[in-house]
């Protein structure tokens, strides 16, 4: 009877370790992840449930000519990899051309009833380009891409999400946005470092990908196609 | 004794899961994205003179999809679709926009459309 292969404990007793053990490991987690409540109010999102989204020609601020087709091409990436369906912005952009809307900020007028009617698709994303190219400083010059975004439901009007995002090749020499990012976005610049005039191109891409990039602090919520689809809304940003 | 270490175990491991559901945002992508975000922003510069590579570098990159069982982006079969147009087969440009509705049922009011567009 030397074996040792039970508890030494009455049955009883090691299931009370047991039950007390997995209790501490649950509340330790959900206070590892408890964050202060979003401070972005999801109510129309999650009532709307969108599942494609119409992303219009972006409204460009900059003198960049390559800004709207830049940041146009890279939208559908993170939207589609947030679980969105999105309409095929080569053959949207023709469609509207089409029919005689030759800019962006045309094509931004159009009413949503008439969108919803051509494409089908449950939210329009309005997106205004705010800086994107190069700034020239005292020593150097940095890439930046700024832009913002505006998802509203074609079926109702009413506004889903909103949001901001900023790029710049000037990342990875600042201390407070360095780690996997900075590096990621220093490597890529001196990839194509070469080519001036596409080096805001990838930038733009990384800004996409925070615009629209679902489950960031007050960022889009998943879409049905998503395996995160359901899952919590994102918490605010850490102040 | 077997139980104290058992439960220890367990909490140690409980912990390092909950602190990566909590640090790990990442996940596998829901695509294979290929060459097509690039096809986009070439066509949108109005680099219509690279159509018939254009149109290789896609149908490559479905057949390659296919074959390692990668899901196909949305809009890709709508942009080939959009790329025959433009060279001038009309049947392989319906074949890819009913490709597009058909993994995409989200697409099909704006693929009736065109499709109907076409016919005409």
């Amino acid at each position: 009877m030397s074996r040792d292969l039970g508890p030494a404990l009455p049955p009883a007793a090691a299931l009370r370790r047991w039950v007390g053990a997995l209790a501490a490991v649950a509340a330790l987690s959900l206070g590892g992840c408890a964050t202060p409540p979003p401070a972005r109010d999801y109510t129309a999102f999650l009532q709307a449930r969108p599942a494609s989204v119409l992303v219009l020609p972006p409204l460009n601020e900059t003198p960049e000519v390559l800004a709207t087709p830049s940041v146009l091409s890279q939208l559908s990436v993170p939207l589609a990899e947030s679980g969105f369906y999105v309409l095929p912005v080569s053959l949207v952009d023709e469609t509207f051309k089409a029919n005689g809307i030759q800019t962006a900020a045309d094509a931004q007028q159009i009413g949503r009833a008439k969108l919803r009617d051509i494409f089908g698709a449950d939210a329009a994303l309005y997106v205004l380009i705010r800086r994107y190219g190069a700034v020239y400083k005292v020593v150097s010059s940095e890439t930046t891409v700024t832009l913002e975004a505006r998802l509203v439901d074609l079926r109702t009007g009413q506004l889903l999400w909103n949001g901001g995002a900023s790029a710049s090749s000037a990342e990875q020499n600042s201390s407070s946005q360095g780690g996997v990012v900075g590096l990621l976005v220093k490597a890529i610049v001196e990839q194509i470092a070469s080519n001036i005039g596409e080096r805001s191109h990838p930038i733009a891409g990384i800004a996409s990908q925070r615009l629209l990039g679902a489950g960031r602090p007050n960022g889009l919520l998943y879409g049905p196609r998503s395996p995160r689809y359901g899952s919590p809304p994102p918490p605010a940003p850490p102040r | 004794m077997g139980t104290h270490r058992g439960a220890g175990r367990m909490a140690v491991l409980g912990l390092a899961l909950s602190a990566a559901a909590c640090a790990a945002p990442r996940q596998a992508p829901l695509y294979q994205w290929g060459a097509y975000p690039g096809a986009v922003y070439a066509y949108l510069k109005g680099a219509n003179a690279e159509l018939g590579s254009q149109i290789l570098e896609l149908e490559a990159l479905v057949q390659k999809n296919a074959a390692s069982g990668a899901a196909t982006p949305p809009g890709l079969h709508a942009h080939l679709g959009l790329l025959y147009a433009k060279a001038g087969d009309d049947a392989s440009a319906a074949r890819h926009l009913q490709a597009e509705k058909q993994l995409f049922p989200e697409s099909t009011t704006y693929m009736d459309y065109l499709l109907k567009k076409a016919a005409r």
